[in-house]
C-alpha cells in the first residue's frame, strides 16, 4: 500500500456535490498540484475546509471546490487523505479524477479505501467482512463486464493492438532464448514500425476517450425496427418517464433522431434509426448507411417488432443483424391480438431478453426500464459506482500503456538492446490484458512454441 | 534387512542434481551417501554435449557463485566456449560450452569420490523408508538398509525408465542402463503424486563418415571465458561444431514413416517437452518449413561419436540412417547409436516446499528431472539447493530460499513449486520478470555472500569476490566524484574517445553513461586505476543500465512487500467463504508460504488476495487480543 489511490467517493448521478477522495503517501502532493487556493494546500490547517479551484496543467479552471486534508493516521483510511468537494456534474468529477491520475494517483479498486482502513486498523472486523463482500462481488461483476466487453468495440480494438505487440515480444523473446535456431532476426526498423502503429492506434483510443465516454456522453442505445412498428412512440414513451431530459436534437438527416436522458443518474443516449432495409432511393440510402453506423457504435440495440402481424423478411434481417451484439427485443402492440409467438422468438434469437410491450398503453414498459437499468448498472444504484470505476480504471490503464508504448518506441528508435526494449513492452501487455481480461500466464512462452520451430 | 550404516544425508542418483546435492551436503559437514546405479555413469551427459546457453548459462554461473561444482567441471571439460546473444543486451548474454562428455564424467567422478565425508556406492535403491511422516532411510535391492535423517531423490529419467524407438521398447535408463523398477511403488505407498514424462535424444554418428566440407563450421570465441568465477583456466584448445540443414527429401522419408515413430503411433504415454521437439514433431507441426537446421557436435576429443543436434527421433534405426543420409555432409554417415525416446516417472513438484523438501514427509527432498524439469543445468541448480537445505535442516537452520529477484534458481524453483508443470520444464530468460537484475555477469555479486553464509564458499572464492565487489563500489564512487570541466584538454580527450564535446561540467559517471564510452577508454584517457576486464565490464553494465536497473529494483521492492507477508501454516482456507471456489481449492492444496506466492498461483485473483490480506490482519488482531 505504498501507492496513492483516488476515486469518486459519491454515487454517480447528478447530485448537488461530488467528492473525490485521494488516499496514500502522495495524497497531499497530488492534491496540492491541482488545487489553487489563497495559499498552498500543504500550508492550510489539517481537517479544515479550504476554498479554492481545481486547475488543469494549463492553469485552466476546472471547477470551484472545497478541499480538506486529513493527515494519517487520523483519517478514514489511516493514510494521508485529501478530499475534494466539487459541483456534482459528471464532467467536473471525471476531469478532476483524471488530473489526480495524471499527477501520480492510481484508480482505487472497488472497496479499496475500506480495505486500507481495515489494514491500517481504522475499522473493525465486522465492517471489514462487509468490505470483502464488496470486493468479491465487484470483482466478479468486473469479470462479467470484461466478458461482456469481449464483444465490445473497445475490447476488439485493444485486442488488435495487443496481438501485434505480443507478436513483436514473442519474436524478440524467441530470438533471445533461441539464438542459434533458424529464426529471422527482428530489425529495429520493424520493431519501430510496429510500435509506431500501435502508438497511433492506442493514442486514437485514448483521444476518443472510448472508455470514459459512457460517463461523459452516456450509454448509446440504438432503437431499430421497420417503419411504423412504433419506434418514435417508444422513444417518446421512454423520454416521458424521465423528467431530466437534457436536450432534443434532431439528427442530421430526417431519419436519425438522438435524445439524451438519464436513468437513475446514468446518462443514456437513445437513437432512433431508419429501417435498415435495402433501398434504391439515394437520399434514403444515406439515412440507412447512417443507421448502420449508429448500430455499429451502440452499446445496446433495442429491436422493436410489431407483434400483431407476422414477422416480415425485413424484421428477420434486422434481428439477424443484431444477433452478435447486446440487444433487447420488444414485441410491440401487446394491446392487440398477438400473432407473433414471443417464446419462439426468444428461442430463435438467442439468450437475450425478449418480451411483449405496448408502447401505446404502457404495458410492459416498466420491465423495459428495469432491463435498461440492469444492463447499465448491474443490480442496484450502488452498482453505478462499480461501472464507473471500471471505466475510469480502463482509462488509467490505457493512458499508462500509452506512456510505456511511447517509451518503447523511443527505445526502439535509439536501437536499445532487446533486454531493455522488452521491459516496457511486457508491461504494456499486462496493462492492456487487464482491460480485455486476457492476461494469460506463460502466454509468451506458449506463443514462442506455437509460432517458431525451436529447440533441439 | 541389514542396517549397514547411518548417514545424515542419502542422495539417490548421481546425475547432475545428485552430484551437486551430495557435494553440497558433504561440504557443509554432513555425512553423506551418494547412491548410483552405475559407478561408470556418474554425472553422465546422456543427451547433448553442451552446458549453458540462454538462462541455462545463467544457472551455471549462479551454481558456481553459490559454491557449486558444475561451472568448474564444465570449464575443465570445455572444448568450445561461446558467448551467445552478444548483440542483444547484457541481461540476456549467456555462455555456452561444448563439453567433452567422457571427460566431464571423469572429472565429476573424481570430485565426488574424493570429497570428504562423502561415500559413493553403486546401489539399486528399491525402497524409501518412512515412519511417522519422517524419512528414515533407504533400502537397496540387496536388502541393505542405509539409515538417513534426510533423503534427496535425484532419480533423473531412471524411475521406471523405458526406452523406445521404432518397434524397439524396453525398460531402461538412458543408454540402456538399468531402470529403477521398484522405487516408484515405494514412493506411491508413501503418498507421493507421480507424473509420467518423456524426452528424447538424437542419433550419434561416426565423425569419419561426415563430409564436413559440405557444412558450415562454427568456431568458439577467441576471448577466453569461463563459467566459474574462480576457474584458473587461461588457455583452451577449441574444436568447431558444424551446421547443416534438412531438406524436403529428409522430410518425405520422415513423413512416410510416421506410423513407425513411437511419438505418433501411440506407444508413448509420457508428456514430452515442447522445448526439445523430435524431428518428427517439427515436421508435423511446422509442415510449411522446408528446412530445419542441425548442428554436428563432437561428443569429446577422444571419441568419434558426433551428436546430431536437432534430430531427436524415435523412428526405427534404419529410418534414422535413411533420413540423415539425405542431409548435406551426412550422405555417407554411419550411425553409431540410434536416437530414442525415453519415458520415466517423476514427482509432481507442487508437493514440494520452496526448500525442495516434501510438504508432508519431513526430511524427504527431491531435485532435478525427478521434479519434472529438463536439462543438466536445471537439475544441478535444484540439486545444489536440495543439498544445502538438507544440511541446513540437520543444522537446525532455516532453509536457503532464493527469491525470483535473487536468481534464475529462484525463478525455477518458485515456478515449479507454485505453478507446477505439465511438461518437462526448461529454464528460459523470458520466465524471469527481473531479467535485467539477474545477469550472468553479476551472479557472484548476487549470490556469493549467500553461499558464504551457508558455508559453501571457500576462503579463496570469497576473497576474489570481495575484491571485485569492493573495486566496483570504490570505482563507482570515485567516478561520481571526478568532475570534468569543458576545458580544452578534457574536450580533446573526450573527442579522441569518439564522443561529442561537453556542453558543461559533468562527472565521469555521467560521461560513462554515453553509449560510446567504456571504462577502459576512460581509464586510458584520464589515467584511472586499471581494473580486471570482468570488473570493468561490470562497471560498464551497472552505469549504462542504471535507469532500467533502478526501475526493476522498484518493482522488486513492491513485490517483496507481498513476499514478506507470510501465511500461517494452520490457515484454513475452506473457512474463507469470500474466496472463489477455485482459489479456495488451490490454496488448500498448495498451501503457499506468502501472499506473494499465493498471487502467482493460477486461479487466485487479486480479489482473492485482498480477502487473504484482510484475514491475515484479522488473525493478527485476534493474536494481539489473546
Amino acid at each position: 500500500m505504498d501507492d496513492t489511490i483516488s476515486a469518486i467517493a459519491t454515487a454517480l448521478g447528478v447530485g448537488a456535490i461530488g467528492v473525490i477522495r485521494i488516499s496514500g503517501p502522495e495524497a497531499l502532493q497530488i492534491a496540492g498540484s491541482i488545487f489553487r487556493g489563497r495559499t498552498l494546500l500543504s500550508r492550510e490547517r489539517a481537517r479544515y475546509m479550504t476554498y479554492g479551484h481545481i486547475v488543469d496543467d494549463q492553469d485552466g479552471i476546472i471547477d470551484e471546490v472545497l478541499a480538506v486534508y486529513m493527515p494519517g493516521p487520523h483519517s478514514y483510511t489511516g493514510e494521508d487523505v485529501v478530499e475534494i468537494q466539487c459541483h456534482g456534474g459528471r464532467e467536473a468529477l471525471q476531469e478532476i479524477l483524471r488530473l489526480t491520475f495524471a499527477h501520480g494517483a492510481r484508480m482505487a479498486e472497488p472497496g479499496e479505501f475500506t480495505k486500507r482502513a481495515f489494514l491500517n486498523g481504522r475499522i473493525d472486523l465486522a465492517e471489514a467482512e462487509a468490505v470483502m463482500d464488496i470486493i468479491t462481488a465487484k470483482s466478479r461483476r468486473a469479470l462479467m463486464a470484461a466478458n461482456r466487453g469481449h464483444r465490445g468495440a473497445l475490447s476488439r480494438k485493444i485486442r488488435t493492438i495487443r496481438t501485434s505487440l505480443r507478436q513483436l515480444i514473442v519474436h524478440l523473446e524467441a530470438v533471445i532464448d533461441y539464438p542459434e535456431d533458424d529464426i529471422e532476426e527482428v530489425t529495429y526498423d520493424h520493431a519501430a514500425a510496429v510500435l509506431r502503429q500501435c502508438c497511433d492506434d492506442l493514442e486514437a483510443l485514448v483521444r476518443e476517450g472510448a472508455t470514459g465516454r459512457i460517463l461523459r456522453e452516456g450509454l448509446r442505445i440504438a432503437i431499430v425496427g421497420r417503419p411504423n412498428v412504433g419506434k418514435s412512440s417508444l422513444l417518446n414513451r421512454l423520454l416521458q418517464a424521465d423528467r431530466a431530459i437534457v436536450s432534443s436534437i434532431p439528427g442530421t438527416t430526417r431519419d436519425v433522431i438522438e435524445e439524451q436522458m438519464t436513468l437513475d443518474g446514468i446518462p443514456l443516449v437513445l437513437t432512433d434509426t431508419a429501417g435498415l432495409r435495402k433501398t434504391d432511393d439515394y437520399v434514403e440510402q444515406i439515412g440507412v448507411e447512417r443507421s448502420r453506423t449508429i448500430l455499429e457504435n451502440a452499446e445496446l440495440a433495442l429491436v422493436l417488432v410489431d407483434g400483431s402481424r407476422p414477422l416480415t423478411e425485413e424484421d428477420r434481417a434486422l434481428l439477424n443483424g443484431v444477433r452478435e451484439r447486446p440487444h433487447l427485443i420488444l414485441v410491440n402492440k401487446a394491446d392487440l391480438p398477438a400473432v407473433v409467438d414471443v417464446a419462439a422468438l426468444q428461442e430463435e434469437y438467442g439468450k437475450s431478453c425478449c418480451f411483449p410491450v405496448s408502447v401505446r398503453t404502457g404495458e410492459g414498459m416498466d420491465r423495459a426500464s428495469d432491463f435498461l437499468k440492469h444492463f447499465v448498472c448491474g443490480e442496484g444504484t450502488d452498482e453505478a459506482l462499480g461501472t464507473m470505476t471500471q471505466n475510469a480504471r480502463q482509462q488509467t490503464l490505457l493512458q499508462s500503456a500509452l506512456g510505456h508504448l511511447k517509451a518503447s518506441l523511443a527505445d526502439a528508435e535509439q536501437q536499445l538492446p532487446y533486454d531493455c526494449l522488452t521491459i516496457d513492452l511486457t508491461e504494456i501487455l499486462h496493462e492492456l490484458g487487464e482491460i480485455t481480461g486476457e492476461d494469460v500466464p506463460d502466454e509468451i512462452i506458449n506463443e514462442i512454441f506455437a509460432q517458431f520451430c525451436v529447440g533441439k | 534387512m541389514i542396517v549397514v550404516d547411518h548417514y545424515d544425508v542419502v542422495v539417490v542418483g548421481a546425475g547432475h542434481a545428485g552430484c551437486e546435492a551430495a557435494l553440497a551436503a558433504a561440504r557443509m559437514g554432513q555425512k553423506t551417501l551418494l547412491a548410483t546405479l552405475s559407478m561408470d555413469n556418474i554425472a553422465l551427459m546422456p543427451c547433448n554435449p553442451s552446458v549453458g546457453g540462454p538462462a541455462k548459462g545463467h544457472l551455471v554461473r549462479e551454481i558456481d557463485a553459490l559454491g557449486g561444482q558444475m561451472g568448474i567441471s564444465a570449464d575443465e571439460a570445455c572444448i568450445q566456449m561461446r558467448m551467445l546473444n552478444t548483440g542483444k543486451g547484457y541481461a540476456v548474454q549467456a555462455l555456452r560450452a561444448q563439453a567433452d562428455k567422457p571427460l566431464y564424467h571423469t572429472i565429476m567422478k573424481e570430485v565426488v569420490e574424493n570429497q570428504e565425508r562423502l561415500d559413493v556406492k553403486q546401489l539399486m535403491i528399491d525402497k524409501l523408508l518412512i515412519k511417522n511422516g519422517a524419512v528414515q532411510g533407504v533400502e537397496a535391492e540387496t536388502g541393505e538398509v542405509f539409515e538417513a535423517d534426510c533423503v534427496i531423490l535425484a532419480t533423473g529419467t531412471y524411475l521406471r525408465g523405458r526406452i523406445l524407438y521404432g518397434e524397439v521398447a524396453y525398460m531402461a535408463g538412458p543408454n540402456g542402463q538399468r531402470s529403477a523398477l521398484k522405487l516408484t511403488d515405494s514412493l506411491k505407498q508413501a503418498g507421493l503424486d507421480l507424473m509420467r514424462f518423456k524426452t528424447g535424444t538424437p542419433a550419434r554418428i561416426d565423425r569419419r563418415s561426415i563430409d564436413f566440407s559440405r557444412t558450415e563450421p562454427q568456431y568458439g570465441d577467441e576471448t577466453l571465458r569461463n563459467f566459474s568465477f574462480i576457474s584458473p583456466i587461461t588457455h583452451r584448445e577449441q574444436v568447431p561444431c558444424y551446421l547443416t540443414y534438412t531438406n524436403p527429401r529428409t522430410h518425405k522419408i520422415i513423413r512416410d514413416n510416421l506410423n513407425r515413430s513411437c511419438m505418433f503411433n501411440g506407444t508413448i504415454e509420457g508428456v514430452g517437452p515442447r522445448y526439445c521437439p523430435s524431428i518428427e514433431s517439427k515436421i508435423v507441426r511446422f509442415a510449411n518449413k522446408d528446412r530445419h537446421q542441425l548442428f554436428l557436435e563432437p561428443e569429446g576429443l577422444r571419441t568419434n561419436e558426433v551428436y546430431v543436434q536437432g534430430m531427436s527421433s524415435s523412428l526405427p534405426a534404419e529410418i534414422q540412417v535413411a533420413f540423415m543420409q539425405t542431409i548435406p555432409g551426412l550422405e555417407h554417415c554411419r550411425m553409431m547409436r540410434a536416437g530414442y525416446a525415453i519415458e520415466y516417472d517423476c514427482l509432481d513438484p507442487l508437493q514440494l516446499k520452496a526448500s525442495l523438501e516434501h510438504k508432508q514427509i519431513s526430511g524427504l527432498f527431491s531435485a532435478g528431472q525427478s521434479n519434472g524439469t529438463s536439462g543438466y543445468e536445471e537439475a544441478a541448480a535444484q540439486g545444489l539447493i536440495a543439498g544445502i537445505n538438507a544440511a541446513r535442516k540437520l543444522q537446525g537452520k532455516p532453509p536457503l530460499i532464493l527469491g525470483r529477484s535473487d536468481a534464475y534458481i529462484g525463478v525455477l524453483i518458485d515456478d515449479l513449486v507454485t505453478k507446477g508443470t505439465q511438461e518437462p520444464y526448461r529454464m528460459m530468460t523470458s520466465r524471469a520478470e527481473y531479467r535485467l537484475l539477474l545477469r550472468q555477469d553479476n551472479a557472484d555479486l548476487r549470490l556469493t555472500q549467500k553461499g558464504r553464509d551457508v558455508g559453501l564458499v571457500t576462503d579463496e572464492r570469497y576473497a576474489a569476490f570481495t575484491e571485485k565487489r569492493d573495486a566496483i563500489e570504490r570505482t563507482l564512487f570515485d567516478l561520481s566524484r571526478r568532475n570534468l570541466a569543458p576545458s580544452e584538454e578534457n574536450q580533446a580527450r573526450i573527442v579522441a574517445m569518439g564522443s561529442v564535446p561537453l556542453k558543461s561540467s559533468i562527472n565521469m559517471l555521467d560521461l560513462l553513461r554515453r553509449p560510446e564510452i567504456t571504462y577502459e577508454k576512460l581509464q586510458r584517457a584520464f589515467d584511472l586505476p586499471p581494473l580486471p576486464a570482468v570488473t570493468a565490464d561490470e562497471i560498464n553494465v551497472q552505469v549504462k543500465y542504471k535507469g532500467y536497473i533502478d526501475k526493476q529494483k522498484q518493482e522488486v521492492e513492491r513485490a517483496l512487500k507481498l513476499e514478506n507477508k507470510l501465511l500461517p501454516d494452520d490457515i484454513d482456507y475452506t473457512q474463507m467463504h469470500e474466496l472463489s471456489s477455485e482459489a479456495m481449492e488451490k490454496l488448500s492444496k498448495q498451501r503457499p508460504l506468502s501472499i506473494g506466492q499465493a498471487s502467482r498461483i493460477s486461479g487466485v485473483s487479486p480479489a482473492d488476495i485482498s480477502v487473504l490480506m484482510i484475514y491475515l490482519e484479522a488473525g493478527r488482531r485476534k493474536g494481539e487480543e489473546a
